[in-house]
């Protein structure tokens, strides 16, 4: 209660500002609420956000689990060095790549496609309804996704069975999708699709009602079909957009996702389903080599670091809005 | 009379004339809008299904769009497992509570990076904003969670993803939409920060914390990764979404031997000899997937609406 109101003082007696060490303590003792409502927070976030980084020093040491920091021997980047002559390793890297590069593509082009159409749909009820049933998978875990995934694709599934009726695969025949690692990356695709394109049209849709109706009526008047001024007027009305994202998207591209490929790889599948999240996983907490599975997560977080930070000047460069 | 349907649409919309190619793009727009429905409904509408037909009857495959031979053993089957019920008493849990932490937390911190007195707020504001770029990774995060003692511990659920940066910067924004007048005049009142955010900007950002609340609780209600790298050990902590994983890592584990009949041997052992481990899978399944399918369609508006605040720069 006896807190004074230090905003309207503050605002009222402005000129004067004091500097030093002197002003920073009276004012933390007067902001003492404000202090109590966020420094706890900022302990926390130091010790859950900040304190791992060090362990990034674990991937120059020969780690034992058993001995404290000072005993570990220091063996500098030999980790690193075995990284990448790792067959597995350059694998999971190409994996990685591959699985992240369908996701981009794919995953921009069906969200932009389904925004055009849902744009064109005139019926307000109906286009509710899609995208309702389309942001739906959005919501449900991966498990879930996952699950229903391999009930489709599965021998008796719904795939195996319209192949079927068409006369594509013999009874007997059916094909088993998962087991074949060839087609890894296209079920990934696939159900990452499937999971959230309608998610993604919302930002499209957002930006198509920025564009000014004149510029149709004119398009119209020079006589351009639904399908022209699909072409001609909204994609590049929402261009702007579409590059902000795919600037930003550049910095996951180390990003390839963890729970679809952990969830419906399998032995069979593992040469294509492997990423380098799944690597850290299976050395560090499977097999306990610590320093090799940091040594990768560090590259990773590293070249994301850089791509994430030249990703955000490139956008602020060419006059976007930044992400952050 | 297609003059005047015609003429229906134009009056409707700005006066886009409606020629004949237009015409078989709208017919093609529907259709193909409309089986992009079934395929993203289908395998929820089968997983359904196959739940509620009876277990052994659903080996013969052929279950589409509808049940068989309706029952409801399947599930009776599913709750009646202590583990099962008992995990979704911890999933529930873990969702209100984390929830309710996250909302709180996100709203007091984001409150006081909007005083623009405060001397520590740039600092605060930075602290966090850095986190975006960078993360310690799966290995330096899990020994940290070990050397806290939090493994086998309910609260990993809650402590390590408290606050999200990306909450606290639509949160931030929202404060700073509100009209200063109100928060000037009781500030004229006399309320200290605490009591001003708590009984004044807690109130008036209602809408945006809806938001937060939402994504927060499909958060925690869909999270199995955190239950298998540091609960697994302890069944009493486990969640609806992790046993439901287990599952499906047996079956996916089977997959070699092509039928989805002897999967594992767990089903089955309760005397109730109807139920099968695909049955099981696809109950399971819905039981997990059933709490967001429901709420969803009625929340939409604010799901969407995160989505498109998120867009505007913080």
């Amino acid at each position: 209660m006896d807190s004074k109101p230090t905003m309207s003082t503050s605002s009222l007696v402005l000129p004067k500002k004091p500097k030093g060490l002197k002003y920073f303590g009276i004012k933390l003792i007067e902001q003492r609420v404000l202090v109590l409502m966020s420094v706890p927070f900022l302990v926390w976030l130091f010790i859950f956000k900040y304190m791992p980084l060090w362990g990034w020093t674990i991937a120059f040491q020969d780690y034992k689990p058993a001995k404290s920091f000072g005993e570990q021997k220091w063996i500098g980047f030999d980790h690193f060095q075995f990284l990448f002559q790792d067959e597995r390793f350059i694998r999971v890297l190409r994996n990685t790549l591959a699985m992240s590069g369908i996701n981009l593509v794919l995953g921009f082009v069906t969200a932009i496609t389904l925004a055009l159409l849902l744009n064109e749909v005139r019926k307000v009820a109906f286009k509710r309804i899609v995208q309702t049933v389309s942001y739906l998978p959005h919501f449900i875990s991966w498990v879930v996704a996952a699950s229903i995934v391999q009930t489709t694709l599965s021998p008796d599934g719904i795939i195996n069975q319209i192949l079927l009726w068409t006369g594509f695969v013999e009874k007997g025949e059916e094909i088993l999708f998962l087991g074949i690692p060839e087609y890894f990356w296209g079920i990934f695709g696939a159900s990452s699709v499937w999971k959230d394109v309608g998610w993604n049209t919302i930002v499209y849709l957002a930006a198509m009602t920025m564009i000014d109706p004149a510029q149709y009526e004119a398009a119209e008047m020079d006589g351009a079909g639904r399908i022209k001024r699909m072409w001609y007027v909204t994609l590049p009305g929402i261009k702007p957009v579409i590059i902000v994202l795919l600037i930003m998207n550049i910095g996951y591209l180390l990003e390839s996702g963890f729970e679809p490929q952990y969830l419906l790889g399998n032995g069979m599948n593992v040469d294509f389903s492997e990423n380098l999240d799944i690597f850290v996983l299976k050395y560090g907490i499977a097999q306990g080599n610590y320093s090799l599975s940091i040594a990768a997560g560090m590259f990773k977080t590293i070249i994301s670091f850089i791509l994430l930070f030249a990703a955000n000047n490139l956008a602020k460069r060419m006059g976007e809005s930044r992400l952050f | 009379m297609s003059q005047s349907a015609a003429k229906a649409v134009s009056s409707k919309k700005s006066r886009i004339r409606s020629s004949n190619g237009d015409r078989i793009f709208d017919i093609c727009n529907y259709i193909f809008l409309t089986l992009l429905m079934v395929v993203t409904l289908y395998p929820f509408l089968n997983t359904a299904a196959v739940s509620l037909n009876n277990a052994t009857d659903s080996i013969k495959g052929g279950i589409y769009l509808l049940p068989r031979i309706w029952t409801l053993d399947n599930y009776a089957y599913v709750l009646k497992e202590s583990t099962i019920f008992h995990a979704t008493l911890i999933s529930i849990l873990r969702t209100v509570i984390g929830t309710i932490a996250t909302v709180f937390c996100s709203a007091m911190v984001a409150y006081t990076i909007t005083r623009q007195e405060y001397v520590l707020r740039k600092f605060v504001t930075i602290a966090f904003i850095l986190t975006m770029y960078f993360n310690g990774g799966l290995i330096p995060n899990f020994l940290l969670i070990r050397d806290l003692g939090l493994i086998n511990n309910f609260w990993v659920y809650i402590f390590p993803g408290l606050i999200g940066v990306f909450n606290l910067i639509i949160i931030r924004s929202f404060i700073e939409g509100l009209p200063e007048s109100i928060l000037e005049s009781a500030r004229i009142d006399g309320a200290g920060d605490f009591k001003m955010f708590y009984s004044i900007v807690l109130p008036l950002c209602v809408p945006v914390l809806a938001t937060v609340a939402l994504f927060s609780a499909v958060y925690q209600w869909n999270q199995w990764f955190d239950v298998f790298l540091y609960n697994s050990s302890n069944i009493d902590l486990s969640t609806l979404q992790y046993e439901l994983q287990k599952i499906l890592q047996n079956s996916n584990a089977s997959l070699t031997t092509k039928s989805a009949g002897d999967a594992f041997a767990n089903a089955g052992n309760s005397g109730a000899n109807t139920v099968t481990p695909f049955a099981v899978r696809a109950t399971m399944t819905i039981v997990a997937s059933l709490p967001i399918i429901m709420v969803y369609p009625f929340l939409q508006k604010y799901f969407v609406k995160g989505m498109t605040v998120g867009g505007v720069k913080g």
